[in-house]
């Protein structure tokens, strides 16, 4: 499908260790520029720590240990000499809860651009705002109460308003954890269709529990089990004719 | 029962002689011994007084044990089947808890009452406009003579009092929330462990020992860093201790904040750092601001804390009333004057003691307006952050 595009990310025999305890078993993969790709599998299975390594926020875990190689457009994300702060501005990330930030809506999508320095002038700022609730698709049901606190809003709005804030820092890749299992259908299917006009500027790697989710949202799928990559193909293929024994039991719900 | 038993020309007698002869027969009753030889009449009388003491005692015990076997009874009867004990036991412990409370805020009003009381009695000596607009503190004693008063103003010792707690607070916050971060967010676990109660032994200490350290350390110390500079500064002054003050507060504010820094949900940062803030960046702009209600509570309570402090400022401010501006010269605070006012062997219905009250009442509704603006303040900030 997409695999003609250019690779993203590269992650090379990457093993996660929690104090001795390994939870993930060498994975390597490509994730390819402008693709969404989902990862799927049981809970516990390592999807979420093998997502957390790319932008490093395993790096807030006491006694996580990282080995292999992930880069990102050909450089090693854990080279020392790289910056970490730098590393997660183009690589945005989405919690599996939404967490807004005790501040206005506008004040939490300005957070990251002050932050990096993106605008000089109020002017900027506010358009970075604009142009960023726009593009989460929030900026109709928010523009008369940006001086509102964005945890007063709905959850899937709060959801949203997190999109918006990752996108404000103008990232390359966005990682989702789970963005749509604390979200009601209809707040997840907006989503979803929001990861599909996102995807025309932005690499999306999405974690999910939901197996229709991934299917209906992502190129390609990876499937893992017991820190293990499984399986990982275009997402037709894998959900309508997986090659392993293992991903056709999860899809067909024998175990997971 | 014991006057009808007495002589009938004595139980004639006024109410007034027969109190004093009561007491006398009282007190040889209870063998205290009595001015003067007992005169038989009064032996028998106490002898029929012991006696009369013995039987009630014995009746009251029967009666007791009475009601005891009929509360036994009475259980032993009610114990069936049907018998919901459960809501009853929750309904008596409810009722007890309701009770202690009780006791806890009927305490408060009940203090409060009696200040209320003996501060309207000072204000008949002295009026109100006076005592708080007062810029002079001189009390004279009461045995000086009823003529003199003296000037009761509260203005200096207000001003020494916030002066300190402004100087203690000076030291306090940015010592305390610095130490609560650095635990709260930088601290490795078992380091956390160690120094957090270390640093609270510190609210433990008794404030009369801060006061030594102030007095016999402190003072000194900054008495002689000041002369290096040039600057003349008393041992006992208001910055001495508001220093020591400040420095016996920092557990307050740290181990509170601490509390709360560790409480704003991992989440905040997960999103923060997500974004690609560091770790500073992180505290500073999402951690304590979503910690900040709790936080200014902590202050508000190491601020009454500091207001109310009395052993420190006896020994260390140097006690001396005079309106002034400058931290380095000594001063006299609220709650020492009431221990200055309240010691020694003043008449307790002179305005010079009186005016202890007046003082602690106006202390108490200070502490009181702080409390209810660190409530008014969290709750504020409760409703935007939730």
């Amino acid at each position: 499908m997409t695999n003609t595009a250019p690779v993203k990310i590269r992650a090379k025999d990457v093993k996660v260790f929690y104090g001795d305890n390994e939870a993930l078993h060498g994975i390597s993969m490509d994730v390819y520029q402008n693709e969404v790709i989902s990862f799927i599998g049981p809970s516990g299975c390592g999807k979420s720590t093998f997502l957390r390594c790319m932008n490093r926020m395993n790096d807030t875990i006491e006694n996580c240990r990282v080995t292999g190689s992930i880069a990102l457009d050909g450089r090693d994300v854990y080279e020392p000499s790289l910056d970490v702060v730098q590393l997660r501005a183009q690589v945005g990330m989405v919690f599996q809860k939404p967490n807004p930030f005790p501040k206005s809506i506008y004040e939490n999508i300005a957070y990251g651009p002050r932050l990096h320095g993106l605008a000089e002038r109020k002017a900027d700022l506010d358009d970075i705002v604009e142009s960023s609730l726009r593009r989460a698709g929030l900026w109709n049901e928010v523009k008369d109460r940006l001086d509102q606190p964005g945890t007063g809003l709905s959850g899937g709005q709060q959801q949203r308003l997190c999109i918006a804030r990752s996108i404000a820092v103008s990232p390359e890749v966005i990682l989702m954890d789970e963005p749509c299992s604390a979200l009601d259908p209809i707040a997840t299917s907006i989503i979803e269709e929001l990861i599909d006009e996102l995807k025309q500027n932005f690499t999306i790697v999405i974690v999910t529990h939901n197996m229709q989710q991934a299917a209906r949202v992502s190129d390609r799928t990876a499937f893992f089990h017991l820190g293990n990559l499984i399986e990982i193909g275009n997402t037709n293929d894998v959900f309508t004719n997986p090659q392993q024994k293992r991903t056709e039991d999860y899809i067909t719900g024998r175990y997971g | 029962m014991m006057i009808s038993a007495l002589p009938a020309d004595i139980s004639a007698q006024s109410t007034d002689q027969l109190r004093v002869v009561t007491q006398r027969i009282n007190n040889l009753a209870n063998n205290f011994g009595v001015v003067a030889d007992a005169a038989p009449w009064e032996l028998q009388a106490a002898e029929h007084f012991r006696q009369l003491k013995a039987n009630s005692a014995l009746v009251l015990t029967a009666l007791i044990a009475v009601i005891a076997a009929v509360g036994m009874l009475f259980g032993l009867l009610k114990i069936t089947p049907a018998l919901k004990a459960r809501h009853q036991v929750e309904r008596v412990v409810k009722g007890l808890l309701v009770l202690c409370s009780a006791v806890a805020i009927l305490t408060t009003i009940g203090i409060v009452l009696s200040m209320v009381g003996e501060t309207l009695k000072f204000f008949s000596y002295v009026p109100p406009t006076e005592f708080f607009f007062g810029t002079t503190w001189n009390p004279r004693f009461s045995t000086v003579g009823v003529g003199e008063q003296g000037s009761f103003g509260l203005v200096p010792l207000l001003a020494g009092t916030m002066m300190i707690s402004a100087i203690a607070m000076l030291v306090a916050i940015p010592l305390g929330l610095m130490v609560a971060v650095y635990l709260a967010e930088y601290a490795p676990y078992r380091l956390r462990n160690i120094a957090k109660p270390a640093i609270e032994i510190l609210a433990g200490i008794p404030t009369i020992v801060y006061g030594f350290f102030a007095l016999v350390t402190v003072g000194p110390f900054l008495r002689d860093l000041g002369n290096t500079f040039g600057l003349t500064i008393s041992a006992t002054s208001a910055l001495t201790a508001g220093v020591v003050m400040g420095i016996m507060i920092i557990p307050f504010i740290s181990s509170l904040s601490d509390d709360i820094i560790t409480q704003v949900p991992k989440t905040m940062r997960d999103g923060s750092l997500g974004l690609g803030a560091t770790k500073s960046e992180t505290i500073i702009k999402v951690v304590l601001p979503a910690a900040l209600p709790g936080i200014v509570g902590a202050v508000l309570l190491a601020a009454s804390r500091a207001i109310g402090e009395t052993m420190i400022v006896v020994l260390a401010a140097g006690n001396s009333p005079a309106l002034t501006a400058n931290p380095f010269e000594a001063v006299s605070t609220v709650t020492v004057t009431i221990v200055n006012q309240l010691t020694g062997d003043n008449d307790f219905s002179s305005p010079q003691s009186l005016v202890a009250f007046a003082l602690g009442l106006t202390l108490f509704v200070i502490t009181l307006l702080l409390n209810v603006m660190a409530l008014v303040i969290v709750r504020k900030y409760r409703e935007q952050y939730e």
